[in-house]
Formats: C-alpha cells, sequence, structure tokens
C-alpha cells in the first residue's frame, strides 16, 4: 500500500527526516511512537503532500506509483486521508461542506454527523470555536465522508473526553475495516504520544521515529511498555 | 436660518471631506426622457439581464412593489401591498406636503458639493413608506440605471416606516451593459420611527470608469431596528461613501454589513458610522473586504454618547493578489459605562487552509473559491431569506467572472 524509501524532508531550511523507510501492507496498521519534535508529524503531512515538507531525496509509493510530485488533491482522491492534529479555522465554510467535499456529494452529512455526536456543527464554521475533541471527531466525520484506503491519523485521542472515547474508538475501527479479517483493505498510519489509543484499536505493528529515522520496529503493546518504562532515552541508546 | 436652496448654492463647489475630487460639471447633466412602462417585462433582454444582476426583479415576481429610474426618467413605480407606499421622490413632494419636514433633515444639503448638486439639479429618486403597523410581505425593489455615456444622475431617495411597520427594501444601481462612464449622486434619508424596522439591501453593480457618491444617513427611533447590507462587487472607477445612523431613541439598533470586492483600477473608500446616543441602543457593523488588486479603504466609526449602549466593530480584509485594503476602525466613547470593541484582521488566504480543503479533495483553485465564498458569506448576517438569496445570486455572478 504504501512504500517510503530512504526519505529525506526540510521544513523552512531545516532537515526533519532523515532517511525514513517505512512499509505499510494493505490491511494493516502502524503505530508511529516518537518523542515532541521527532518529526512524526512532518512524515504524515509530507505523505499528505503538504507544501511547507520538501522533500530533498528519497521516494514515496502508494500503490505502486510514485507520488513525490503528486499534488495535495490527487492523492486525496487516490485514496489518502488525513485527520490534522491542529486542523485550521476555515471562516465561512461549514463543516456540512467539508463532509460534501469529502465524499463528493455521496454521503449524507445529517447520517454521518449523527453517528458522531456532531449534528449541531454541520452548519458552523469548520473547526471555529471547536473544542479539541470536538476537532477530532470533526476530523474523524470527514475521513468517513473521504472512506479512504489509506488513513493518516495524527493523535486521534488527544482532546477527546473519557465520553467520547469510545466512540472514537469505535469510528476508527471502523475506518480501518477492524471488522473485516481476511478481506481487510484499508492500512492505517496511526500518531500517538500517549499509546492511549491501543486501548481501543488493535495495530499490527509499531515503530519509533527518532532523530529523523524510523527505529524498533515491533509490536505496538511492547514499544509502548518499554518507552513508559525506560522513556525516548532507551531508544536513542538501543538502536535497534 | 439660511433656506435650503442657499445653503446647497454656498456649497456647490465644496469639496467632500473623503475621496477624491469629482468635476460634476464634467458629466452630461441632460438626457432624453424615455417613455414610461405599465410592464417592465417590454425592456430589452440585455438591460433586464443587467437589473437582474443587481437584484431587480422586472418580472416584479416576489415583490411587493418597484420603481425604476432610468437616466433621468421614472419609467415604472407601482405597488401591490396595501399599507405600502413606492414613487418618485418628485410625485411624493407633490403629493405629501409634510415631505418637507423629512427633506435634507438626516443628510446636511450642504455636507459637500454632491449632496448640493442632487439639490440644484435633482433628477428625482424614489419614495418609499410604510403606514403604522404596515408589513411587506415581499421586499420592495428599487432601480437606478444609467443608460447614457458620460452622464451625471443625482437622485433623492426618502424612505420613512411608520411606527410599528416593516420594510424590506432592495435597491440595484447599475449601468447599462456598453455603458462605461458616469456619476452617480445619491441621497438616502431614512426614518425608522418608534417599533418599525427596515431591511435595506443596496447592490451596485456599476462599470470601470463610473464615479459613484452617495450620501446616506439613518435616524432611528425608540425600538426601531435598521439593517443595512451594502454589496459591491463588481468594478467602479471610484465609489465613497460613509453612511451614518443616528440611534435616538432608546433600544433602538443598527447594523451595517458590507460585502466589498475591489478590482484592480477601483478606487473604494467605504464605512459606516453610528451614533449612539439613546440609552440601551446597539449597533454593529460588519465589513468583509476583498481586493485582487484595486483599492479599498474600509472604515468604521462607533460613537457612544450615553451610559449602556453596546457596539462592535467588524472588518475582515482579503487581498488576493496585489492591491490595497486600508482597515480604520474607529471607536468613540464620551462616558463611562458603554461596552464597543472593534476587530479588523487583512491578509491573504491563508495556504493551510487552501491546503486543508485539498487534502478533502478540492483542487488548489477551488479550494481558493471555496475561502472566498465562505469569506462572503452571508449566512452570518441573519439576513430575510429573499434578500439573502439576492445577495447570493450576485456574489455568485461576481465569482463566476473573476475566480
Amino acid at each position: 500500500m504504501l512504500i517510503i524509501r530512504d526519505l529525506y524532508v526540510e521544513v523552512s531550511g531545516k532537515e526533519i527526516l532523515k532517511g525514513v523507510n517505512l512499509e505499510i501492507n494493505e490491511g494493516e496498521t502502524l503505530i508511529l511512537f516518537g518523542a515532541n519534535g521527532s518529526g512524526k508529524t512532518s512524515l504524515l503531512l509530507t505523505v499528505m503532500g503538504f507544501s511547507n515538507y520538501k522533500i530533498t531525496q528519497g521516494e514515496i509509493v502508494y500503490k505502486g506509483r510514485v507520488i513525490n510530485d503528486l499534488p495535495i488533491n490527487k492523492r486525496a482522491r487516490m485514496g489518502i486521508g488525513i485527520s490534522l492534529q491542529r486542523p485550521p479555522v476555515v471562516r465561512g465554510v461549514k463543516t456540512r461542506q467539508m463532509v460534501d467535499i469529502a465524499s463528493e456529494g455521496s454521503a449524507d452529512p445529517e447520517d454521518l454527523a449523527a453517528r458522531l455526536h456532531l449534528t449541531d456543527f454541520l452548519d458552523r464554521d469548520i473547526n471555529l470555536g471547536f473544542s479539541g475533541g470536538e476537532m477530532k471527531r470533526s476530523e474523524l466525520l470527514q475521513l468517513i465522508a473521504q472512506s479512504p484506503s489509506l488513513v493518516l491519523l495524527d493523535e486521534p485521542e488527544s482532546g477527546v473526553d473519557l465520553e467520547n472515547m469510545d466512540l472514537v474508538g469505535e469510528v476508527i475501527n471502523k475506518l480501518l475495516e477492524k471488522h473485516l479479517h481476511r478481506q481487510r483493505k484499508r492500512s492505517g498510519l496511526i500518531i500517538t504520544h500517549t499509546g492511549y489509543i491501543l486501548n481501543y484499536l488493535e495495530a499490527d505493528r509499531g515503530c519509533v521515529l527518532l532523530n529523523g529515522r524510523i527505529g524498533c520496529l515491533g509490536n505496538p503493546r511492547e514499544i509502548l511498555e518499554d518507552i513508559r518504562q525506560r522513556g525516548y532515552k532507551e531508544c536513542v541508546v538501543c538502536n535497534r | 436660518m439660511k433656506k435650503i436652496d442657499e445653503l446647497a448654492k454656498e456649497a456647490i463647489s465644496k469639496p467632500a471631506a473623503l475621496g477624491r475630487d469629482i468635476a460634476i460639471e464634467k458629466f452630461s447633466q441632460t438626457t432624453e426622457e424615455y417613455p414610461y412602462l405599465e410592464d417592465l417585462s417590454s425592456l430589452n433582454e440585455e438591460d433586464k439581464s443587467r437589473m437582474v444582476e443587481a437584484g431587480i426583479e422586472a418580472s416584479e415576481k416576489g415583490r411587493s412593489g418597484t420603481f425604476v429610474q432610468m437616466d433621468h426618467s421614472v419609467i415604472h413605480e407601482g405597488c401591490h401591498q396595501e399599507g405600502l407606499e413606492i414613487i418618485s421622490i418628485t410625485s411624493a413632494l407633490e403629493k405629501h406636503d409634510w415631505l418637507q419636514d423629512y427633506f435634507w433633515k438626516a443628510v446636511p444639503v450642504n455636507m459637500d458639493k454632491y449632496t448640493a448638486a442632487a439639490h440644484l439639479a435633482p433628477h428625482h429618486g424614489y419614495f418609499i413608506r410604510s403606514l403604522p403597523g404596515a408589513k411587506s410581505i415581499f421586499p420592495l425593489q428599487a432601480c437606478l440605471f444609467i443608460g447614457k455615456k458620460g452622464l451625471g444622475q443625482n437622485v433623492h431617495n426618502v424612505i420613512i416606516a411608520e411606527e410599528g411597520s416593516e420594510l424590506n427594501i432592495i435597491t440595484g444601481c447599475t449601468t447599462a451593459r456598453h455603458i462605461k462612464e458616469g456619476l452617480h449622486i445619491g441621497i438616502s434619508e431614512f426614518y425608522v420611527k418608534k417599533g418599525a424596522r427596515i431591511s435595506f439591501t443596496m447592490i451596485h453593480s456599476w462599470a470601470e470608469e463610473v464615479m459613484v457618491r452617495p450620501r446616506t444617513a439613518t435616524i432611528v427611533e425608540e425600538g426601531g431596528v435598521f439593517l443595512s447590507n451594502y454589496i459591491c462587487l463588481k468594478p467602479v472607477k471610484s465609489l465613497q461613501m460613509y453612511p451614518v445612523s443616528r440611534l435616538v431613541g432608546p433600544g433602538a439598533m443598527a447594523r451595517y454589513n458590507s460585502i466589498l470586492y475591489a478590482h484592480p483600477g477601483s478606487h473604494l473608500d467605504v464605512g459606516s458610522r453610528v451614533i449612539l446616543s439613546a440609552p440601551q441602543t446597539r449597533a454593529e457593523v460588519i465589513a468583509r473586504t476583498i481586493s485582487s488588486g484595486g483599492e479599498i479603504i474600509a472604515r468604521g466609526h462607533l460613537v457612544g454618547e450615553v451610559p449602556g449602549i453596546k457596539a462592535h466593530l467588524e472588518c475582515r480584509g482579503l487581498i488576493l493578489k496585489d492591491g490595497l485594503i486600508h482597515a480604520i476602525p474607529e471607536l468613540e466613547g464620551k462616558v463611562a459605562d458603554i461596552d464597543m470593541s472593534h476587530e479588523a484582521a487583512v491578509g491573504k488566504i491563508n495556504q493551510e487552509e487552501i491546503e486543508y480543503l485539498m487534502a478533502r479533495g478540492l483542487s488548489a483553485g477551488e479550494a481558493t473559491a471555496a475561502i472566498v465564498r465562505g469569506f462572503m458569506d452571508v449566512g452570518i448576517m441573519g439576513l430575510p431569506g429573499p434578500l439573502a438569496k439576492e445577495i447570493d445570486k450576485a456574489i455568485k455572478s461576481c465569482e463566476e467572472e473573476s475566480l
């Protein structure tokens, strides 16, 4: 589904990713751990194609095609979808409109919004005055509408209150077709800082992004446990 | 006291406080008279389509009454609802002796050379009135049309909502499609009586070389509401106006919404001023300005004269490319215990917003259009349905041309 080869990325002239190698297979969910500022968000935004993230070396291959030079919207229409950690406010553009855009008019905004307890947000300017948790649910709402093959989630649980955590977990599981087994097609790349999302989601693999490179590929729960006990310092030493 | 005529004569060379000076005499003051039309649908299709762009329906469908002036001729007037009146100001002055008491009472005749010219060389204008308690079911519409090249058109309008009545008005000002030059001077005096309400939407759809100098003032009495929506999305050479509302009765309210779009070569100097001089009065001034190469000076001035008033001013500007937007918000508090605020922001479209919409599947161009459209969104303005629809149409037609 997604192959990242020797990827170097600069943001405003500063090198953030320094030779990332990563592969996500069809139907697989990968958890990306990493300390603050390690470049996790940069990796996701580079895969989506945001213009601040300049690829200086390496390639991103999606569904067999190098997408380094594809505009964001082409990537979206090819099936890459993203939930941003801090999505921008777009005044005058309503949540309902975002659902229509993402689904190309094929989704019923009322129905989807009801599932995410966002009915009252449909006719509000997107992200304007939304709490952290509301933004996360609104991002998921747009993702369900888009129904992407590769789901990129940047800390989907941060800011979500306990009451809605079950709901968010359930929606992410559905997005990633966790209810299907052999026929599962959807893949996921999920950033988590706290690892909290693992209580709600079966992930296949985990890895740690450290100093702009991927290390420590393995069982996500074990990685999380390691980080909990020894912190990211250990990853530096371990260098697996 | 000096007579109005004298005051006007003294002011005939007086430049305006704001805006570039216009040589009025360069514009023709005479033109042929057009015949009166019983049925507006007999107008040629081109003129009708220009009117539609300014929110005017030649079919009069969904309108309570209509007034149309072409150059210096009133070509149609009529009202279909009891309790409302819409006729030319010239006929109204003949018909109602008392109308003199409202003439040049809100706008001073010697304000500048444009007010003076409108008095000394008047070319009609309209009179609209709702009787006490009458409520317009559909909007009334008034159209001021320039069909002759280089013409000066001086109109004077008086609008009165008597006690407890309600008026919805759409005014469309435009030129014939082939006309690029002209001067429009429009005096408008609004009187909102006790408990009355006026929703006034003005759509300007001028041309590249047209100069425009509206002079507008409103007096709002106790519990009255004045809602003004001003839309100018088409090119215009020079437009300067600074309408003012005086809230003189307790609990009176005024709200101004403006949507301005400056094309290359256009210069717009537009503001809204509210003087809150009675207790519990409220005002809101909202402007959305966009430049794709032209210049906009977006002014706003709130004056709080008594305790207990509340007023807010908001100006947002978007520079698409080049151009200039100069926001000048002013708050003037004259006593303690008032609540006045403003916010102003000028900038370009945030790349992050464009890319956010692109991540949902829109192309860069589509994303920009959606953001600009959202920026001009009138949903925020809480307009009555039919008026909102007119504005929507005007925005759409502008969008198609410029994006």
